[in-house]
């Protein structure tokens, strides 16, 4: 609280991003939030951020209204605002300045976030997703494949999970040597296990070769990874980096697998970008679909010179070369990059997800985060800088893992349990710092923190949300008769992910969403199902026979109705009551409630839809006194439908 | 002439047959005057039958004596058959080339289409102006239907009854008429209800290099402004491009002319430049390299999506004038009979709930495509694989429908009809069994016969069977205007029609019915609960006596 200098200022105006429009309203910074709350009552929208969100602020220089602020958040939002008085402008941008650089874990929101749960449901949080069931599930151990306990006390690899799986054959001192000839000791370890075939997929970072070294140990390590499969006679090595990075790293005693060292071997390079190309590549992509008034040439251009797609593409076309080698060839895999946490993590985690259906539900996909990327060290914390630690180090890796999820829902809308909602919500609290579980960098880290006593987990938080969360089109009988998915990879099914980098864009999206359509209409049936039951147990008591209903759907307990606060969605179904008691127990939503709450829950609008919104050119020389009004009313512009 | 003459080889046994995304076929191919047909002996399942009229060009290819055609055709669809016997092959490729570019109207399959159904409803009689003008008249008494053009000797290009200002009488309208490119005068394209604008569509005035003026059309004009307003005219040509055209007469109206009307400029291309893009986008979707930078590249050096963008924006802003700026607006480009129709029938489906209807969809199409007289014959003669000289042909039909599936991606509960109906409109406009699309304008059709002669696709379209495939499931009546966005980011290629035979849509279609199954699911259930109710509700008053103590 120290660092907050103004809690309050009124009378700041908050410019669209696109259009000419804005709102007056009055400005709070609390010590988790800076909240923006509209003085027209009609329509008072609140926007909330917070400060974890903050990617950085800007004072522009001084205009005749006020001093402008500018906000770019991590979730991909831009706020503008103009603030009266130069002196509380200052006063803001050098609060915030504090308060989005936490110099220790203790400040991050997580630990003083509490959603007023018991120490119970807190635990049983944390055991929602369990590791080793998840391997039990894959077929391990079995004859082949071990847990192994040498990194029990994070000896041999400080950031690997305590829990590993090898080969039988890979006794300690192998292991041992092989890690000790592995980039931060990352030696191949068991990911996920295609018991169809008996082919695993390993991961590790790269050996260190250099120009000439070689290590018995690493080398029999494969040996032993690739005698696990009877199916086949050699392992796939792939090194998803481009080649020339690969030489590179050879003069600095790192490198890659010499296939001659090597027996059955087949080495592959695939060509995925570091992360600092990530990094410059979204931020060029940022750039141009930022741009106000953009044209078609400069948004198409400006997307394929940012890059963005192509590396999408990249990672999906590994993901879809692992799958393919796996369960067609009947082949192991050993996967690895530098480090073996960014694009090891992408290309593991895309490939499991396109041989296993499991991972296409909600809870086989929180288990796959938990597995590849969070308990195998992808460094959430320095790649989502939740501590100001080295810009260098942030990337949009998660990210693009998210994405590749996102372009094969486009491909396949029965396949997934989740609709692009659940991903967003992901992606909004890996930058949250809200739940314990993306926060630091390794499991280590995290048992040091210990996040499970003193923080909630996210995954029991969005469990309770499901609802929002569904795909209503998800079929569980596609996923048998597409167990394995087999994605074009024409470059024209590669999309720009709107939903993603506009969420907070109101007017770039459909004004009607059929994702929300259809899954009002499957919440609808549900409780039509049970009404139906009601109606006819109470006929029975008339004597009426019924038939028995068959419901398509089996009928389950009667449940809210989906409230997505999302603009994607469309308009909130809160109440005005609701959210009162949101911030009186102090519990904020993530996502800050952009929109003014429907009057009534039953009401749906069609998003705003107006003409002063979407800048269809100026009208040069308007005549007389132009009656626009500064806010959109419901009569025109925004079009309103009753169910 | 005898079809017959052209058909050199009439069948050929043995032909193979290669589609995109469905298994080859191995048939016999017969040839007759208006279709290629290849039929399977096994089965009758699997059968091909392509109107010569849809294919757009061919190409012979042989290895040994197996011989090739690639047929590539008006939808964009490409199939490939393997002729065996060179000469067999060669025969029936010059037959096809012959009878797929027969320029003769009256030889069209249209004139020789006999429907398998029973036509209830004739389409030819659904949308005839004196039922549209009735309408107008419920809402204003303002305008007048004027018989000037009786003969199309006023205006060829416009219907024989026109929407005009009561106040201004037939000899002012043939000096209106003289002073716009091809006797297009200003006339009524749409009457907004809720405050009393209108949209007025004409072609370019000629004005010329002297600024030639005329009152007649000042004052036709004018008569549509209520007193003390002013209104817009929307230029859908760049102010340059309206200049250039003052040289070969045309023009543009000056200020001092027309004080009470502010002029705008838009930028939308002209027809030959939009066959140019149109032929590099289907390119670009052809291109089966699977370069990211290749296809974004490609994809925006064919230009396809800033025409759409150029041409939406443009209808937005007419909207805007009318809807939010309270202005009427006069629309034309050269010679209003392509971008100016873009625009007009682009900002009714924004501003007019009936027109996201289906039958609203079909009389807009008829008022104005149709009856305002765009050349549907010379603009679809060829599509994007034409080896052809170019003549007029331009994808201006189909840009507008590119729009409108904009707009229902956009709001998709907002209209009637779903994407299919658009596609197939689409089809139509290339090649039909139906004479609707024949023609370039109302005289034409009506020296053709052609209500007599051939069979309108609205009697098809609108028999129950048919319309199921295009009703969208979505759909839920709502009475706003609804404002598109044209951001870059919220226009997405057409896929339905420019990737339709470049992808495997299984996954999608299954999707599709889910949801459509869902939607029925409920109806369903909705008609169970209603009906449980009334049958308790009845019990209960039944019982009632009894139940009260």
């Amino acid at each position: 609280m120290e660092h907050i200098r103004t809690p309050k200022v009124e009378q700041v105006k908050l410019l669209d991003r696109f259009s000419n429009k804005s709102v007056t309203g009055t400005l709070h910074l609390t010590a988790t939030h800076l909240i923006f709350v509209e003085s027209n009552s009609a329509s008072a929208q609140e926007i909330w951020i917070l400060h974890h969100h903050i990617a950085s602020v800007e004072k522009l220089s001084l205009t005749t209204s006020g001093c402008p602020l500018l906000i770019q958040c991590r979730n991909f939002r831009l706020v503008h605002f103009v603030i009266p008085r130069e002196r509380d402008c200052h006063d803001i941008y050098s609060s915030l300045l504090r308060l989005l650089r936490p110099v220790s874990y203790d400040e991050l929101y997580a630990f003083s976030y509490n959603p007023k749960q018991n120490d119970q449901q807190r635990e049983e949080g944390w055991q929602l997703i369990d590791l080793a069931a998840e391997f039990e599930r894959m077929g391990v151990p079995c004859d082949q494949w071990q847990m192994t306990d040498v990194n029990r006390e994070y000896k041999v690899c400080k950031t690997y999970p305590r829990d590993l799986y090898v080969p039988i054959t890979a006794s300690k001192p192998i292991i041992v040597g092989s890690s000790k000839f592995r980039s931060k000791g990352r030696f191949p370890v068991l990911t996920y296990f295609y018991q169809e075939k008996k082919a695993a997929v390993c991961r590790c970072s790269q050996p260190l070769s250099g120009f000439s070294a070689r290590c018995l140990e690493d080398e029999h390590m494969l040996q032993a990874i690739s005698k696990a499969n009877h199916n086949s006679r050699y392992i796939y090595v792939m090194d998803t980096r481009p080649k020339l990075n690969a030489l590179a790293n050879r003069a600095a005693g790192k490198g890659y697998e010499n296939e001659d060292n090597y027996s059955n071997i087949r080495f592959q390079f695939v060509g995925i970008e570091n992360i600092h190309v990530m990094r410059g590549s979204l931020q060029k992509l940022l750039e141009v679909v930022g741009t106000r008034s953009l044209s078609m040439p400069d948004y198409l251009v400006g997307l394929e010179n940012s890059g963005w797609l192509r590396h999408i593409k990249a990672i999906m076309d590994a993901a879809i070369f692992l799958a393919k080698a796996v369960t067609v060839e009947g082949a192991s895999v050993l996967v690895h990059c530098s480090d073996g946490w960014d694009r090891t993590a992408q290309v593991c985690a895309l490939g499991s997800l396109l041989m296993d259906p499991n991972y296409r539900t909600i809870k086989g996909f929180m288990v796959l985060i938990e597995k590849d990327w969070i308990s195998f060290g992808h460094k959430f914390a320095d790649r989502c800088d939740q501590l100001y630690i080295d810009p260098k180090e942030v990337s949009p890796i998660f990210t693009q893992f998210l994405e590749c999820v996102w372009q094969l829902t486009e491909q396949f809308p029965q396949a997934f349990e989740f609709s692009e909602w659940f991903l967003i919500q992901i992606h909004e609290h890996i930058h949250s710092c809200q739940f314990g579980n993306f926060l630091g960098n390794n499991q280590r880290q995290r048992e040091d923190l210990q996040l499970k006593e003193r923080t909630y987990s996210l995954w029991a938080h969005l469990l309770n949300e499901k609802q929002l969360y569904l795909n209503p089109l998800y079929s569980p009988s596609f996923a048998e008769s597409h167990p394995v998915l087999e994605p074009s990879t024409q470059a024209y099914h590669f999309k720009f992910w709107r939903n993603m980098y506009h969420q907070y864009d109101r007017s770039m999206h459909p004004r009607q969403s059929i994702l929300k359509q259809v899954l009002t209409l499957k919440e609808s049936n549900r409780e039509l199902e049970a009404t139906v039951q009601a109606l006819k147990t109470k006929l029975q008591k008339f004597g009426v026979s019924t038939s028995p209903l068959k419901p398509k759907t089996p009928p389950t307990e009667r449940s809210l109705p989906p409230r997505p606060r999302s603009l994607i969605l469309g308009a909130p179904l809160l109440s005005r009551k609701e959210v009162q008691q949101e911030e009186d127990e102090e519990v904020f939503g993530e996502e800050a409630l952009e929109d003014p709450p429907a009057s009534t829950g039953g009401e749906r609008t069609v998003e705003g839809s107006s003409a002063t919104e979407n800048g269809y050119g100026d009208l040069p020389g308007s005549f007389g006194p132009k009656n626009e009004p500064t806010v959109v009313t419901l009569e025109f512009g925004v079009a309103r439908m009753t169910c | 002439m005898e079809f017959a003459e052209l058909i050199k080889t009439p069948r050929a046994d043995g032909v193979v047959l290669h589609r995109p995304f469905m298994p080859t076929v191995e048939g016999t191919l017969c040839l007759t005057g208006h279709h290629l047909i290849l039929s399977s002996r096994q089965d009758n399942t699997e059968e091909l039958w392509l109107l010569h009229t849809n294919i757009d060009s061919i190409e012979k290819r042989f290895v040994g004596s197996l011989g090739t055609i690639i047929v590539k055709c008006k939808d964009l669809r490409v199939i490939q058959l393997d002729i065996p016997g060179m000469e067999e092959c060669l025969n029936i490729a010059s037959s096809i080339e012959a009878l797929s570019t027969l320029d003769s109207l009256s030889l069209m399959y249209p004139f020789f289409y006999r429907p398998l159904f029973e036509v209830i409803e004739d389409g030819w009689q659904l949308f005839i102006p004196e039922e549209a003008f009735k309408d107008l008249e419920s809402m204003t008494d303002e305008w007048r239907l004027s018989e000037v053009n009786k003969d199309f000797s006023v205006c060829p290009s416009y219907p024989s009854l026109l929407t005009v200002p009561k106040d201004i009488d037939d000899e002012s309208l043939c000096k209106a008429a003289s002073f716009r490119h091809g006797g297009r005068f200003p006339m009524l394209s749409y009457y907004h209800k809720k405050n009393g604008m209108v949209m007025m569509r004409a072609a370019q005035p000629l004005t010329g290099t002297n600024g030639r003026r005329c009152k007649e059309d000042e004052k036709l004009i004018n008569a549509t402004l209520c007193a003390g307003k002013r209104g817009y005219i929307i230029d859908t040509r760049t102010i340059a491009i309206a200049q250039q055209a003052k040289a070969r007469g045309g023009g543009f109206e000056q200020e001092a002319n027309y004080p009470q009307w502010r002029r705008i400029h838009k930028a939308i291309e002209r027809s030959n430049v939009l066959q140019e893009s149109l032929i590099k986008l289907v390119e670009a979707c052809n291109d089966q390299s699977h370069s990211m930078d290749r296809w974004l590249s490609k994809l925006e050096a064919s230009n396809w999506q800033s025409h759409v963008k150029e041409i939406l924006t443009t209808a937005c802003l007419a909207a805007q004038c009318i809807d939010r700026e309270g202005a009427s607006v006069l629309v034309h480009g050269t010679e209003g009979t392509d971008s100016t129709l873009q625009v007009t029938s682009l900002a009714q489906i924004i501003l007019d709930p009936a027109c996201r209807t289906i039958r609203g969809f079909e009389a807009l199409i008829e008022r104005e495509w149709l009856q305002a007289g765009h050349p549907f014959q010379h603009r679809c003669a060829q599509s994007a694989y034409s080896n052809g000289k170019p003549r007029s042909e331009a994808p201006v039909f189909l840009l507008f429908l590119d729009c409108v599936w904009q707009i229902l991606r956009q709001f998709p509960c907002s209209f009637q009809f779903n994407e299919n109906f658009l596609i197939m409109l689409f089809e139509h406009t290339y090649a039909s069994q139906f004479g609707t699309f024949l023609g370039n304008r109302v005289a034409e059709r009506v020296k053709l016969q052609l209500s007599q002669k051939t069979v309108s696709l609205w009697s098809w379209v609108n028999r129950p069977q048919e319309l199921e495939r295009f009703l969208n499931p979505l759909y839920e009546p709502n009475n706003l205007v609804i404002w598109p966005s044209v951001a870059p980011q919220s226009l997405l290629l057409w896929e339905g029609i420019f990737l339709r035979w470049n992808r495997s849509t299984k996954c999608l279609d299954e999707a599709y019915q889910e949801m459509v199954h869902i939607i029925e699911y409920n109806k369903e259930l909705q008609n169970k609960v209603n009906s449980l109710r009334r049958q308790l509700a009845q019990l209960e008053t039944e019982d009632s006596p009894l139940q009260t103590p």
